[in-house]
């Protein structure tokens, strides 16, 4: 048999080829990459985020051209994007509600993820990856939203970089280096514009980047949770279960993108501020470093962090226990490859106590989530005679129960992920 | 699980002692396809606001929008710059403001966007006579503002019952109530305008895009059912 | 498995490829003009260079008035009869005819370059580099026996005459520009917008 080329002799492409891998890159990642043909909706995620990222650093390039980044400037320059620039308003929208949407597709990613075991073996350095990638993106997030410099950017990044005071020893200090001064000032926005601008952006390519190699070092993993690779043609080696990325998963994404965008546009367009929650009501007030707002609530996509942070009590006179709670609650993610012991990667061949504890944690999170959004004084407090918990505020007991339950989630998972009845593994996948 | 859920529910119907310290509001006429409207209150917001008060995010000439000319901008608006596409700037430095009343009056371009158009409409209804304050003036939407009640003449004098919390429109105005609620209903509908002037034009181009994606969508999804017709 | 494949319509698949690949393009395409369109002036731009008036009631025969105009200087001069008369000596000028349009507005496509035979409007920047030039109005002078009256440039020597023209043998390739300019009335000209009726 002769063997087959993946160059293309003749022509254009054929020069190209001869200088660089365009045909066999084709071949490898799109028209010979084989992937599972039982892909549902929460597959649809992964690809979303990359359309979103690309969106949001094609806004912000514009954004960029008129933005001014100095505390003299900055609010009044959002101001004359958003009225005096042909179009400034479209893509200031754009960008902030792409940032949000981004949350709202990297939380479904990730929780596609915990559901259908897309971190085990051997995917655990495509996890870790993303896991990078989720951390960057919240500190990327973070600094862009100092950026309009209004009350809620203001004091927003004031409460979370004085958290840093809190770690011991070394707390003060390096809180006065992040910051560049002894309180949130010019320098501290213009350092935050750098790292939001080109710093993290370049790295969350390179991560990105990095998350597609592993994935396709490996392959897709699927809702049924079994390696395609293990039934393959006999004659051509061509998983049996697989189809070509291209042509069926690139027209499938763009039905879901399609979609995505649908409501994209109607957030842009009929409801850019989405009740307070994308665009915040007192982030239209310039920044006053002499006037702190009732209530300083980070955005929503961080929210259910915070929450944790809140609900942890001070102890030996520091808030760093809390402060370690919210990084732990992050940082957790990463140990989840191992924590699982389950003797099949999908939910939808676990048992019983998998399905309750992971039900548990998403309650959890959209529980935190709201409690986060709202002051710890929102359901009034309970009855002073009721034992250890009269009179403390009763938003902050439920966290703490929350607090508790989403972090046994990973804690516990070793043992109830061992304990669960699982079901038989099929050989071949269910569409 | 389900217990879990129980017991929280119980815990936290158990005991609540709810702490609402929100003033009500008024609903705000607003209508933004009012030019008219928008046309008053754009007259009475130089007229009376802009003396202390700057919008400087706003350009004269984006007056346009709401259906003015140039010439009718240059004649009756610019009083406090001389070019149509000036902002709406005042000339009393924020230090000096500071001094004078206590408080720099602040930048009205976006207020209706942090504070929200119901809370403009009550504030500017809400005033009463307390002689306590430097200014002879207090509101209940806004307690113990810097701002006496410029549009005093208008509303004409209200004293408050502290125990009820009701208004008594002791001195009348110039305009009735009814005339004074339409006026700060043109000032707030103004103000609304002026906070994002394009939003009309927003909406309206956001129907056609999303006219257009719902024919990409019927597509696509045809597009894919072809492809994958094969695929069980 | 092959008579369970339905047969692939390649005719349906072209269809369809073909008719979301135009929507499609479509999109991208319209989806780019806010961006392309954002790098336009913006209102602050336009408002910044938006027509200057200018009081000329002021301005003596044979006085040069400056004022400014999208960050550039502009003169008007007002010239003198003796000076309109120089005008007709054109032998000496690179573009008498005033053949690169450009460099005026239609209007101004006379012998005296303006709308007012004495008024001359005129952007006082070099057309060589971007120096300005000095006025030398009176002839002879420091300029030698057989100048007239116009402009001198310091920078590389370029000469221009009383109606901005340029002389041959100086670097600048182009006479002066004239801006588009209107007169309000009497004693104001409007530096910056073109007459009404102006095609």
């Amino acid at each position: 048999m002769e063997k087959k080329s993946n160059t293309s002799s003749t022509g254009m492409l054929g020069w190209i080829d001869e200088r660089f891998p365009l045909s066999s890159f084709i071949k490898n990642h799109l028209t010979g990459y084989y992937a599972p043909k039982n892909f549902n909706f929460w597959y649809l995620f992964g690809a979303l985020a990359l359309f979103v990222f690309v969106i949001q650093i094609l806004t912000g390039i514009f954004l960029t051209m008129h933005y001014k980044p100095s505390a003299a400037e900055a609010f009044a320059s959002v101001e004359y994007i958003m009225r005096d620039v042909s179009f400034g308003w479209l893509i200031r929208y754009m960008h902030s509600t792409g940032s949000s949407l981004f949350f709202v597709v990297i939380y479904l990613h990730m929780f596609k993820g915990l559901m259908y075991g897309s971190y085990r073996k051997p995917r655990e350095l495509l996890w870790l990856f993303g896991v990078f990638i989720f951390l960057l993106l919240m500190a990327e997030a973070f600094f862009g939203y100092l950026l309009p410099w209004g009350q809620m950017s203001y004091w927003g990044a004031q409460v979370i970089v004085n958290l840093f005071t809190s770690v011991p020893f070394i707390g003060p200090d390096l809180a006065e280096w992040v910051r560049g001064d002894y309180l949130v000032s010019d320098a501290t926005l213009n350092r935050f514009f750098a790292f939001h601008v080109i710093a993290l952006p370049l790295a969350l390519a390179g991560l990105i980047f990095g998350h597609l190699i592993a994935l396709h070092e490996v392959g897709s993993n699927n809702p049924d949770g079994i390696e395609i690779k293990d039934m393959k043609d006999k004659k051509t080696g061509i998983p049996l279960d697989g189809i070509p990325f291209h042509p069926y998963y690139t027209i499938k994404d763009l039905v879901g993108l399609s979609v995505f965008l649908i409501v994209f546009v109607s957030i842009i367009f009929f409801a850019p501020e989405m009740g307070g929650y994308f665009l915040e009501a007192n982030n239209f007030v310039p920044a006053n470093p002499l006037v702190t707002p009732d209530h300083i609530a980070p955005v929503w996509y961080f929210t259910p962090f915070y929450s944790i942070l809140r609900a942890v009590p001070p102890l030996f006179n520091s808030q760093f226990p809390g402060v370690a709670a919210m990084g732990l609650s992050v940082l957790i993610f990463f140990f989840v490859p191992w924590l699982d012991k389950s003797k099949v990667n999908s939910i939808r061949y676990k048992g019983p106590l998998y399905k309750k504890w992971l039900s548990t944690f998403v309650i959890s999170f959209i529980v935190l989530g709201y409690l986060g959004t709202v002051p710890s004084n929102v359901w009034g407090q309970f009855y002073i005679a009721i034992p250890i918990i009269g009179g403390s505020d009763v938003a902050t007991i439920v966290a703490r129960i929350f607090t508790a339950t989403y972090f046994l989630f990973f804690i516990l998972m070793p043992i109830y992920s061992r304990k669960d009845i699982t079901k038989p593994v099929p050989k071949r996948v269910r569409m | 699980m389900k217990n879990i859920i129980i017991s929280i529910a119980i815990i936290i119907l158990s005991s609540f002692s709810f702490a609402s310290e929100s003033v009500k509001l008024q609903k705000a006429p607003i209508d933004l396809d009012d030019t008219i409207s928008l046309q008053r209150g754009a007259r009475n917001f130089v007229n009376y606001c802009l003396n202390c008060h700057s919008a400087s995010y706003m350009r004269y000439n984006r007056l346009t929008d709401i259906g003015l000319t140039e010439e009718l901008i240059k004649d009756n608006l610019l009083f406090t710059s001389d070019k149509v596409g000036d902002p709406m700037a005042i000339s009393m430095k924020y230090s000096d403001a500071k001094k004078w009343f206590g408080a720099a009056p602040p930048n009205l371009s976006v207020t209706a966007r942090s504070r929200g158009a119901d809370w403009i409409y009550s504030y500017l209804r809400s005033f009463y006579r307390d002689p306590s304050r430097n200014m002879g003036w207090n509101n209940t939407v806004y307690k113990n503002s810097a701002m006496p009640h410029i549009l005093w003449e208008l509303q004409g004098e209200q004293h408050i019952n502290h125990e009820t919390n009701n208004f008594k429109l002791v001195i009348p105005g110039k305009l009735s109530p009814k005339e004074y609620d339409q006026f700060i209903g043109d000032i707030t509908n103004y103000m609304v305008f002026m906070s994002e002037p394009g939003q009309q034009k927003r909406r309206q181009i956001g129907y056609y895009v999303l006219a257009f994606l719902f024919l990409l969508l019927v597509l696509t999804i045809n597009l894919k059912k072809e492809y994958w017709k094969n695929i069980k | 498995m092959t008579d369970e494949n339905k047969k692939i319509d390649l005719n349906r698949r072209k269809f369809l490829l073909t008719a979301t690949s135009i929507t499609g393009a479509i999109g991208v395409s319209a989806a780019g003009i806010p961006f392309v369109s954002s790098m336009l002036p913006s209102e602050k731009a336009k408002a910044a260079g938006a027509p200057v008036a200018v009081d000329i009631a002021g301005i003596k025969p044979g006085e040069i008035k400056t004022s400014e105009w999208r960050g550039q200087p502009v003169w008007i001069l007002n010239r003198s009869d003796a000076m309109i008369k120089k005008l007709d000596n054109n032998k000496e000028l690179a573009d008498p005819d005033l053949k690169v349009v450009s460099q005026q507005p239609k209007y101004c496509q006379n012998k005296t370059r303006s709308i007012k035979s004495n008024l001359l409007v005129v952007v006082g920047i070099c057309t060589h580099l971007g120096c300005a030039p000095s006025p030398k109005l009176l002839p002879k002078g420091d300029m030698g026996t057989e100048w007239e009256g116009g402009f001198f440039c310091p920078c590389h020597g370029s000469k221009f005459d009383l109606a901005g023209r340029v002389f041959k043998g100086s670097p600048a390739p182009t006479n002066l520009v004239v801006p588009p300019h209107k007169y309000i009335n009497e004693q104001t000209v409007l530096i910056g917008e073109d007459p009404e009726g102006v095609a």
